[in-house]
């Protein structure tokens, strides 16, 4: 059976892990590059998820609203990945302990599935009504907990 | 300043802020909603800026952008404005004599300055460039400076959490300038 605490060990202990630990504002930088990537990530889910709910954007199909937004979505969550890799790197193990943690990273998957597999590809087909609706207070609903999540790793 | 250096002291003894400074959770919750307004405040008006630079929305009227856009902006601004009070408030002295908070200070009125030239100046022929994909020059030039701003004002935010630069530890001629370290702490006013 796979080792998880070890391996939360090893990568700690990785180059990349000490690396960042031992520097005083690499942190401080990669945490900056963590909330600029928020802050786009927050705004490319939001313009669909208002549009869905009939707010925003309402002179525009859903499908244009959606179509501007992906790239964006996913170079943010990109860069939101590789600078929340990096964090935890350097307090992996820390991580491990925490139940926020995993509970950030189940609700991380649980909200690119539900993304990716359902809500993107039901706003390209223009959907309306309630359906749309339920869909973006889903989409707040489950990002919303990534972040307050991730809030709390910090906090307990 | 050695008076708005004393206000900070006046403003530390009052009883609020001692609660928010000792409080367990009220801090971290002002906190949060804090970042939750950066998201909507800096997500939506970057979509606004990406849309003048002609890097996304192209399609999209500007008009249209910023009637049904920029109200979430400013809604996403009061909570943002309205919470950093509230963390200024709690740690007042050493939030004042912090560089990284002199910094995004400068870098607010650097945005004020250029909403305000965008509206009065660049705006008034937009009729003309309204639907056009890539909006002209002057027009980039303040969606480029305001991108660029609100970004910087994030991180100056994220780095006042650091101590690197405190007046309670010996600093450079330049820092010591900046954080108006001689006022530091306060003298009683």
């Amino acid at each position: 059976m796979l080792n998880l605490y070890a391996q939360f060990a090893a990568v700690e202990a990785s180059d990349l892990g000490t690396a960042i630990k031992a520097s005083s504002w690499l942190f401080p930088a990669i945490e900056a590059v963590h909330l600029l990537a928020l802050a786009l990530l927050g705004g490319s889910l939001l313009l669909l998820d208002l549009r869905l709910l009939g707010a925003g954007l309402t002179l525009q199909p859903t499908s244009v609203v959606e179509r501007e937004t992906r790239s964006w979505l996913i170079f943010a969550l990109a860069a939101m990945i590789v600078s929340g890799v990096l964090i935890g790197c350097s307090e992996a193990l820390k991580l491990y302990d925490k139940p926020a943690f995993w509970v950030k990273m189940a609700a991380l998957l649980a909200a690119a599935i539900f993304t990716f597999a359902v809500k993107l590809p039901l706003a390209r087909r223009d959907v309306s009504g309630l359906k749309a609706k339920s869909l973006a207070v889903l989409s707040l609903g489950l990002w919303l907990t990534v972040a307050l999540a991730g809030r709390w790793i910090g906090f307990s | 300043m050695d008076q708005l250096s004393g206000f900070t002291l006046w403003l530390s003894k009052t009883p609020w802020s001692i609660a928010l400074h000792e409080s367990l959770y009220a801090y971290t919750w002002i906190e949060t909603a804090h970042v939750i307004g950066i998201t909507l405040f800096v997500g939506t008006i970057a979509m606004v800026d990406l849309r003048l630079l002609g890097w996304a929305w192209r399609t999209v009227p500007i008009s249209q952008m910023t009637a049904r856009i920029l109200p979430w902006t400013v809604a996403g601004f009061i909570l943002m404005f309205a919470t950093g009070v509230l963390l200024f408030y709690a740690i007042p002295i050493r939030t004042w004599h912090s560089i990284w908070f002199r910094t995004k200070l400068v870098l607010l009125l650097i945005a004020a300055v250029n909403i305000w030239f965008y509206h009065r100046r660049v705006q008034r022929n937009r009729a003309v460039w309204d639907d056009a994909p890539r909006p002209p020059l002057l027009a980039r030039a303040c969606a480029a400076v305001s991108l660029v701003v609100w970004l910087a004002v994030i991180v100056a935010g994220r780095m006042i959490a650091y101590n690197w630069f405190d007046c309670d530890k010996p600093q450079s001629g330049f820092v010591y300038a900046v954080a108006g370290c001689s006022t530091y702490p306060p003298d009683e006013f």
